[in-house]
């Protein structure tokens, strides 16, 4: 009742893989889980916990969403607006810096999955 | 010390010319911040955060006489305590979330009443994105509960960030050679490179600032009426809801009025031209507020002030090594003075961190997030007053209810009015938004229609046949 954001049942999905997206997630309470798709087939790319946010990349293209979103257990979690980020931004540019700084370390994680996937190979 | 902006990456506008400042903050600079509600802790939060991203050493001390753990006037700092939408989601942006424990409720909805009838307005996506709080740790002879007030939240984040909490009531600010003066009630006195001040308007510390400023000019002020009632948690579940109601009733001299519930209680705020006991009588009188509580019965209120608002920003709000932010230098009119005290906040710790302490240095780079609020409230007095004619006259209150009515039957229905009047009162959009978006043919097309058809006499029957209910 006291709580801010929207509450997800265990396994519901937040975000579809290839889904237009229109906003960026938070994670109040609870965890996430981010999965790529392809064949069939499921891999886990990360969780995520509370203060973590997802489907950043919406705010600032209009590509579809890259992974699914799924609930690990009950978790609540609050929209932020594409149009209110942007308003936002144009007044305060440093409100992006926490976003660009997450998505930069989330390239540099990737970049050293992707060294280590083709080590192996 | 370093001048570049970390964050200058993301663009500046190119008519802003970057000059070395006169008075820079540099290692071990020393900063007051005199008053710990919104603007004051999140000056100070994050002045020491930018000023940490570029290795500069400041030591920040900040005043504030009374402690947030308690209830009642002990600790409130007399507001509405509604967080709004837009600020809900910059916090979380900045990595600020609000805890379960400090949000009182989650707001997902608002009802407006009419007399002309109640209509339900939820938020996009059925999520609870407003936030019910309390400044204080709640009202008077409340019962402790594992909540935290708002302010106390803050100022704990600030503290974490390396602020010095002084528990002491200042009581004079003067310049001082190269330096400003802190004065306090027990008489002690200390020198600091730039003041913050945050103290709000209901502070006797803003008359005497003659001098410090030039041209210094107070901030207009007018008096409101705020008071809270316990209802105890299952009665506001069957009757408030998670919705903040608010009342647009041809009472004379009222502008508005609102019910914000928050765990066991509502807090009640009433706008109007001069609220006297007359017009809270009749208020308090009406049908549209009764008919809010169980068996149409207002309960008597367990406490209840009059605190003044800003509405008209202190000229200038800055000086030589003095900086207003918050309630005392600009904030929104009647709505979001978080989200303003938010914004003053950040423009000032930036501006002092990024560029300098001087009165050019906050003119330049300050004084334009102030001139915005003080442009966009402008046009706020318009949108309220457009608001005014239209809470007097009843075929166009029937229209607009009409309007509604059917914005919200059809959820894939375009919610022109909906969200003007959600934005208007929720806070969440700037009113040069809101107003712009009435202008729009569509809007005043679908006006036109509904203040025709919410007037037919088959509409103004079923009017008066079916007012809305409850939340259950």
């Amino acid at each position: 009742m006291a709580a801010l954001g929207r509450e997800y049942a265990d396994r519901e999905v937040i975000v579809r893989q290839g889904e237009p997206g229109h906003c960026m997630y938070v994670v109040q309470e609870g965890r996430v889980e981010a999965i790529a798709e392809s064949d069939g087939r499921e891999m886990r790319l990360r969780t995520m916990g509370p203060n973590d946010f997802f489907g950043e990349m919406a705010l600032f293209g209009t590509e579809l969403r890259s992974c699914t979103i799924r609930a690990l257990g009950k978790a609540r979690v609050l929209t932020v607006d594409k149009k209110s980020f942007l308003a936002g931004i144009q007044e305060d540019p440093s409100l992006a810096f926490r976003v660009v700084k997450v998505m930069s370390q989330r390239i540099r994680d990737l970049t050293a999955r992707l060294a280590e996937y083709q080590m192996k190979q | 010390m370093a001048t570049s902006d970390p964050f200058g990456q993301f663009g500046r506008p190119a008519k802003r010319r970057q000059t070395k400042s006169r008075m820079p903050l540099h290692d071990g600079s020393r900063v007051a911040v005199v008053g710990a509600g919104p603007s004051g802790s999140m000056f100070s939060y994050f002045l020491l955060n930018m000023a940490e991203s570029i290795g500069l050493e400041l030591e920040l001390d900040l005043y504030e006489a009374r402690q947030f753990c308690h209830g009642g006037p002990a600790s409130c700092n007399h507001c509405g305590g509604v967080v709004s939408e837009s600020l809900v989601q910059r916090l979380a942006t900045e990595g600020i979330p609000l805890p379960d424990d400090v949000v009182q409720r989650g707001l997902d909805a608002y009802t407006m009443h009419m007399d002309v009838g109640n209509a339900d307005i939820a938020t996009p996506l059925r999520e609870s994105r407003i936030a019910g709080v309390y400044r204080g740790n709640g009202p008077r002879d409340s019962e402790p509960r594992d909540t935290h007030s708002f302010d106390g939240y803050l100022q704990r984040l600030a503290n974490e960030k390396g602020a010095r909490s002084v528990r002491r009531l200042v009581t004079s600010v003067r310049a001082d050679g190269d330096a400003m003066q802190v004065g306090c009630a027990d008489g002690s006195r200390a020198s600091y490179d730039l003041v913050a001040l945050a103290c709000g308007v209901n502070s006797r510390l803003l008359g005497s600032l003659d001098g410090l400023a030039e041209a210094h000019e107070p901030p207009g002020l007018k008096t409101t009426f705020i008071c809270e009632f316990r209802l105890g948690r299952d009665v506001i579940r069957q009757t408030l809801g998670q919705a903040m109601h608010v009342f647009l009733l041809d009472i004379p001299g009222l502008k508005f009025a609102a019910l914000v519930p928050k765990g066991d209680y509502a807090t009640f705020v009433l706008l109007g031209r001069e609220p006297n006991e007359e017009l809270l009588e009749r208020f308090f009188a009406s049908e549209e507020f009764r008919s809010c509580f169980p068996g149409g019965v207002v309960p008597r209120h367990v406490c209840h002030c009059y605190p003044r608002i800003n509405i008209r920003s202190t000229r200038p709000p800055y000086g030589d090594r003095l900086v207003m932010i918050g309630d005392s230098g600009s904030t929104r009119l009647y709505k979001d003075g978080i989200g303003a005290a938010y914004r003053t906040a950040k423009a000032g710790a930036r501006t002092a961190v990024f560029h300098g302490v001087s009165a050019e240095d906050f003119r330049q780079y300050y004084a334009p997030v102030c001139r915005k609020i003080d442009r966009d409230n402008q046009v706020g007095k318009l949108v309220f007053w457009v608001g005014g004619l239209i809470q007097r006259a009843g075929f166009a209150r029937r229209g607009v209810m009409h309007m509604i009515d059917a914005e919200q039957a059809q959820t894939a229905a375009p919610r022109r009015m909906s969200g003007v009047l959600w934005d208007m009162f929720s806070g969440s959009a700037p009113y040069t938004d809101i107003f712009l978006r009435t202008l729009q043919p569509a809007f005043i097309g679908s006006l036109a229609w509904h203040l025709v058809a919410g007037n037919l006499p088959s509409a103004r029957h079923a009017a008066r046949r079916a007012p809305t209910g409850g939340p259950e």
